[in-house]
């Protein structure tokens, strides 16, 4: 189990190793070619930010030979706002008074359809965390109804246990997103004081049940923001190597969710720890020098500007034209979004984009047939 | 000897078979294939969309070639057969590229399942080519089943390392009865040159003509070393001279006893 792993480490150790990593350090680690966790932080490091040109030469040439030029498209799908958890930086928290609002049949087709009308064959179902309305019969109900409109089938809600993801899997689920939020035990149980999520533990064990199920691919994640990025990104990067040596048959993804200010209920609620987009860049190209064929995804969270000139650093996979609210494609589109939307521009605009960078975007990387 | 390469049903003029992953767009894609002379392409199922629905559709950009549909994605023998009779009805042939990785990092092909799926599609009618470890033994073992060619790697796929199985290629081709064509790893004309100078009768290549900064030159390039190491192995290669010729030769005094 990934615990064993993570228990080795003390956060302030791994802190203080970054921060007193010297250039030396850095020239070492961007000189190799099979590149150690110890390779990953010091290129995470203050100490490689004037090394970032040569990390983004890098990291383009090592995601072409193993990629290609081509970005995969991808589309959420917000079955349901409802939660039970306290999350101090989300807008569907328990405590943020909104309209709350869980897709019927009828409107999940609506949304379904007006996803594939933008060009979409492969589609992120998300919701927020209450058992009652949206436990794991509604979203093994609703995997059920989209599965004949889409080639490929992810998800991003509440951890589950082991039987429950054979059953989604079996249903046709391919891939799970479960982000840590942040690997920092007392910071994670202040952002997370109420319902099931304040098990830190629980959630840590969560990659591990997804790769016992045997998930075609799983993606991993800190929310960029709520603790140290540099200590939180290199644990997620332990745990994909913790991940990749142990359940080597699944693939692996990894988000950069940078958390924005939210709209709360009466007050705009900003974050600890900010970060710049030099150093977005600078974890983007790291991760990619450290492995070589992991996917690395840019959601609409980030701006038109950085997010087209990201398309040739490293990144693998982009949303375009999301809606994080349920119904926002069709149904609903005025209420209220779980995050605010930086690039608000079409898949047939981001689709030009990328063809001007001479990229091909990849509407269909999967089949059904493909259990 | 004959210059054309049969396989099954179908005969070759061209030995360089080609994939249609990882171009920067579809028309530098169609460019560069038709630049290599290609005569078999093999595209990923995952990838063809049935419905059409996108403008840059991939099949609409292939020029006139036998397509070899490959089950890239699947992990098992069960999947790789239910996706190869999803191939044959969408792409409408009976040929298949099988690849079963079930390692999606370094997509190292499992010789077990390989085996089973193989054994199971040449029941169905399939005319299987399949990808496999430089393995010698497994080899036989497919040619046994009834597989129209097999395909050893070179190196790990999209590598462009060249030839670092070169050992157990010597084995296979030496012993092989079913054409063999060298896949993966090929990073240079001058490795496909050499793959076809030791005997393979066909090289497939990929990554190095895609992520080329110029695809279609880079086509040509391979086009024509395919073409060299083809001729220069039909020419018959002079060996390399592996002993000395000695100063003083150890033999010489037999000569002044006669």
């Amino acid at each position: 189990m990934f615990k064993d792993w993570f228990d080795r480490y003390a956060w302030d150790t791994v802190v203080g190793d970054i921060q007193e990593t010297t250039p030396q350090r850095v020239e070492q680690a961007l000189e190799t070619s099979k590149r150690s966790l110890d390779d990953f932080k010091a290129l995470i490091s203050p100490a490689a930010l004037p090394y970032l040109e040569p990390m983004a030469q890098q990291s383009r040439q090592l995601t072409q030979r193993r990629f290609g030029k081509t970005i995969q498209m991808y589309a959420p799908l917000y079955l349901s706002n409802e939660c039970q958890n306290i999350c101090t930086y989300c807008a569907f928290s328990l405590d943020n008074k909104i309209r709350r609002k869980t897709l019927t049949d009828e409107e999940i087709l609506i949304e379904a359809q007006a996803i594939k009308k933008l060009g979409y064959d492969h589609v992120l179902l998300v919701t927020g965390e209450a058992n009652q309305t949206v436990g794991v019969e509604y979203i093994q109900h609703a995997i059920r109804l989209i599965r004949p409109l889409f080639a490929h089938i992810s998800m991003e809600v509440q951890p589950l246990d082991l039987p429950e993801y054979k059953t989604l899997i079996t249903e046709g689920l391919h891939t799970v997103l479960v982000y840590q939020e942040t690997y920092h035990e007392e910071t994670y149980k202040t952002h997370h004081p109420k319902g099931k999520k304040s098990n830190f533990r629980y959630r840590l064990d969560t990659p591990d049940r997804l790769g016992k199920a045997n998930i075609h691919k799983m993606g991993l994640g800190a929310l960029l923001g709520l603790e140290d990025w540099r200590a939180d990104s290199f644990f997620t990067a332990l745990h994909l190597q913790y991940l990749q040596k142990t359940y080597w048959q699944s693939k692996y993804s990894i988000s950069f969710p940078r958390l924005r200010p939210i709209q709360l209920t009466d007050e705009v609620h900003r974050f600890k720890s900010c970060m710049s987009d030099r150093e977005l860049v600078q974890l983007i190209c790291a991760y990619r020098l450290f492995n070589e064929d992991v996917e690395l995804s840019l959601s609409t969270r980030e701006t038109p500007r950085f997010r087209d000139h990201l398309i040739q650093l490293g990144i693998t996979s982009m949303s375009a034209g999301s809606k994080t609210n349920p119904g926002g494609y069709a149904v609903e589109p005025e209420s209220l979004e779980q995050f605010e939307i930086s690039d608000e521009r079409t898949p047939a605009q981001i689709s030009s984009v990328i063809r001007n960078q001479g990229y091909v975007p990849v509407w269909k990387d999967w089949d059904p047939s493909f259990v | 000897m004959n210059p054309s390469l049969t396989i099954a049903d179908k005969t070759f003029t061209s030995r360089l078979f080609t994939g249609t992953g990882k171009f920067g767009s579809s028309s530098l894609m169609q460019e560069a294939l038709h630049a290599s002379g290609t005569e078999l392409i093999t595209v990923a199922l995952k990838r063809v969309d049935a419905t059409h629905t996108q403008e840059d559709d991939l099949l609409s950009h292939l020029p006139t070639a036998h397509l070899l549909p490959n089950t890239s994605g699947v992990r098992t023998a069960r999947e790789a057969v239910f996706a190869a009779q999803m191939a044959r009805e969408a792409l409408e042939t009976h040929w298949l590229k099988l690849e079963i990785h079930p390692d999606p990092r370094y997509l190292l092909p499992d010789p077990i399942e390989t085996l089973k799926a193989a054994e199971e599609l040449v029941k169905l009618g399939f005319v299987v080519l399949p990808y496999i470890h430089a393995d010698p033994v497994l080899c036989k073992r497919l040619e046994e089943v009834g597989v129209a060619a097999v395909m050893p790697l070179g190196a790990p796929i999209g590598t462009n390392k060249g030839l670092r199985t070169l050992d157990f290629l010597e084995i296979i081709i030496e012993q092989s009865t079913v054409p063999v064509v060298v896949d993966a790893g090929l990073g240079a004309p001058s490795h496909a040159a050499a793959a076809m100078e030791l005997g393979a009768d066909a090289v497939l290549v990929n990554t190095a003509i895609a992520v080329s900064s110029d695809p279609v030159r880079m086509a040509q390039a391979f086009k024509r070393a395919v073409e060299a190491g083809r001729m220069a192995y039909e020419a018959q290669l002079a060996q390399p001279i592996t002993w000395a010729q000695a100063s003083s030769p150890l033999t010489a005094f037999l000569d002044e006893l006669s």
